[in-house]
């Protein structure tokens, strides 16, 4: 089968440009110019259009797709726990919490209950999550703007945490930790006095972080008043997370929606004002010191008991009653050579990932595989608002916007 | 408890509202094809339902059933901190008012799930490839579209393979 049509001409290209730059660029008053698609402020493989008046940003065209793995269309061809390790490598920076979005909207259509433990679990987890992509963004839109040394900063406090997750999971990125109806396995001893050692440690670094940039005056003339976008436009255009809140919207889905046990702790959700770079920089900042109160809280009270859901149906049993029990070695052969099988119907589950809203959408046709899987990413929402927010800054400027909107190219192309 | 936005629906559209679907506390309401745009443009701007958020588009293709694309939307309220999902049913080669002028956002919702399912939009501001290359011919994510496109090359058949491939030539 040939799905690759034979080579076209230069010319058509022209036509197509017709529409997405203006007319200027035509007569050769503007000048076209191609970022990316292996520009290192790109975050990945992103390529821009840009369309520039001396050094000025006139028009923006995304180029995305380089990073399409076609992730959706592998899924329907796993059972649902399978997919679960495809969810990771979606937002590489963000595992925990796609496979929390998508486990969840499977418990939703299967209707388990997730024990208490497991979920707070899985609550430390994701923040710890955050505060680990929230460092990966700080150090890479600092190396962006020219702060080298951040980058090193940052790199050396998200080891702390990659360790964590290998202790729990085995894996420092790729964790794949959570299974559906609970965890793969209960925490290893130590795992709290790792995520205790960490938190008396990071408050003092974030003064450091703070300390290298906020009196920083070339750091703040590149940040302040950049690419400002107001509320409303942010709202429109499908933005969330910090991005959105930078513009002062007031929308967390842990507090707006909350699940997994979000509802028991006490936090804050951090606001800008004016919606420039500088805002989103300063809501993240403040995201560290919230999720380190939600561990901390989740941490002290961290209930006793199961780490996963008692349904055979979903969960498998416990290794050592293979040995005598004949019901559990027939679930235990039904769940890894079949799977199990939801009822025919549809959710959708939102979760704030450290990006915004990390949608998943799940289809049943009441067989073992998904008929229909659809990410809803927060980078790829994220980005199709750059366009906007480009028009009129400096060439230098796109670089730093496209790093306040803390974008991951695995996550829009999927 | 369905959303109570559903019998407003009702009496301004009638019979352009053909389903409304309960699940797992997600309500879930058919439209018309023909009438998605005027039913967002209503759901975002009246008072009662104030769905200012798109979080998302995409499809679901139920081949071989006919009509076999279901486009879904999904809409939040900021202010009544609710969710609703409008679901449209189209055939092949059928195609959708486009609802970017409502939201931005759709924009490239719509142009992936034209891109991955090739359902159009009409009166869309740019409906081009997103995620695929221009010049892909087929649209992955349909259910008769195979999992793997590419012939595997073997070591006993890679020369008969390679001269099969199209690749962009001099």
């Amino acid at each position: 089968m040939t799905t690759v049509a034979p080579p076209r001409s230069i010319s058509m290209t022209f036509d197509e440009l017709k529409g997405l730059v203006s007319e200027r660029a035509f007569s050769g008053e503007t000048l076209l110019l191609n970022m990316g698609p292996q520009h290192p402020s790109t975050h990945g493989v992103l390529r821009l259009l840009l369309e520039l008046d001396g050094e000025q940003v006139v028009s923006c065209v995304p180029d995305i797709g380089y990073l399409h793995t076609g992730i959706e269309k592998t899924c329907e061809s796993k059972t649902y726990t399978k997919v679960i390790p495809l969810t990771d490598r979606m937002d590489y920076l963000s595992p925990m919490s796609n496979n929390l979005g998508y486990v969840m909207a499977v418990e939703k259509l299967m209707d388990v209950d997730v024990p208490l433990r497991a979920q707070y679990i899985r609550v430390i987890l994701c923040e710890l999550q955050r505060i680990a992509s929230h460092l990966v963004w700080l150090g890479t839109h600092a190396i962006d703007l020219a702060a080298m040394s951040m980058l090193l900063y940052c790199f050396r406090e998200r080891e702390m945490i990659l360790d964590i997750f290998e202790m729990v999971s085995g894996q420092r990125m790729m964790a794949s930790y959570f299974r559906i109806g609970g965890l793969w396995r209960d925490v290893p001893e130590g795992f709290e006095d790792a995520v205790r050692q960490f938190m008396r440690l990071f408050p003092s670094r974030i003064d450091e972080y703070e300390a290298l940039l906020r009196k920083n005056p070339l750091w703040l003339s590149r940040t302040q008043g950049i690419g400002a976008i107001a509320g409303q436009d942010a709202l429109a255009w499908g933005m969330t997370g910090p991005s959105l809140r930078g513009s002062g919207v007031n929308w967390d889905i842990r507090k707006a929606q909350p699940y997994s046990g979000y509802d028991h702790f006490d936090f804050d959700v951090p606001l800008g004002e004016n919606g420039d770079v500088y805002d989103r920089y300063w809501c993240r900042m403040q995201e560290f010191r919230q999720s380190l109160r939600i561990v901390d809280q989740a941490l002290k009270k961290l209930p006793k008991g199961p780490v996963i859901t008692g349904d055979r149906k979903v969960a498998p049993p416990p290794k050592e009653e293979l040995a005598w029990s004949m019901e559990s070695l027939i679930h235990h052969f039904k769940l890894w050579t079949e799977g199990f099988s939801p009822p025919p119907g549809e959710v959708y589950v939102s979760v704030e990932s450290p990006r915004g809203e990390f949608g998943c959408y799940v289809n049943s046709d009441g067989s073992p595989k998904p008929r229909r899987v659809h990410f809803r990413t927060p980078s790829f929402a994220n980005l199709a608002a750059l366009p906007l927010m480009a028009k009129g800054v400096l060439v230098a400027d796109v670089v730093a916007l496209i790093g306040s909107i803390d974008v991951v190219l695995g996550d829009i192309d999927r | 408890m369905p959303d109570p936005i559903v019998e407003t629906l009702r009496a301004r559209f009638g019979d352009a509202i053909t389903g409304v679907v309960e699940f797992r506390g997600e309500t879930t309401i058919h439209v018309w094809p023909e009438a998605i745009g005027d039913v967002c443009m209503f759901l975002r701007d009246a008072d009662a339902a104030s769905y200012d958020f798109l979080s998302d588009v995409s499809a679901v293709d139920a081949w071989p059933d006919e009509p076999r694309f279901q486009v879904n939307y999904h809409l939040y309220s900021m202010t009544r901190n609710t969710r609703l999902r409008l679901k449209a049913s189209v055939r092949d080669g059928q195609s959708l008012p486009s609802v970017a002028g409502v939201w931005p956002a759709a924009n490239w919702f719509e142009r992936e799930t034209y891109d991955l399912f090739g359902v159009k939009f009409d009166n869309h501001p740019d409906l081009r490839r997103l995620l695929l290359p221009d010049d892909y011919l087929g649209h992955p994510l349909r259910r008769d579209a195979p999992l793997v496109v590419e012939e595997v090359e073997f070591t006993h058949n890679f020369d008969e393979v390679e001269a099969r491939k199209p690749y962009a030539r001099e």
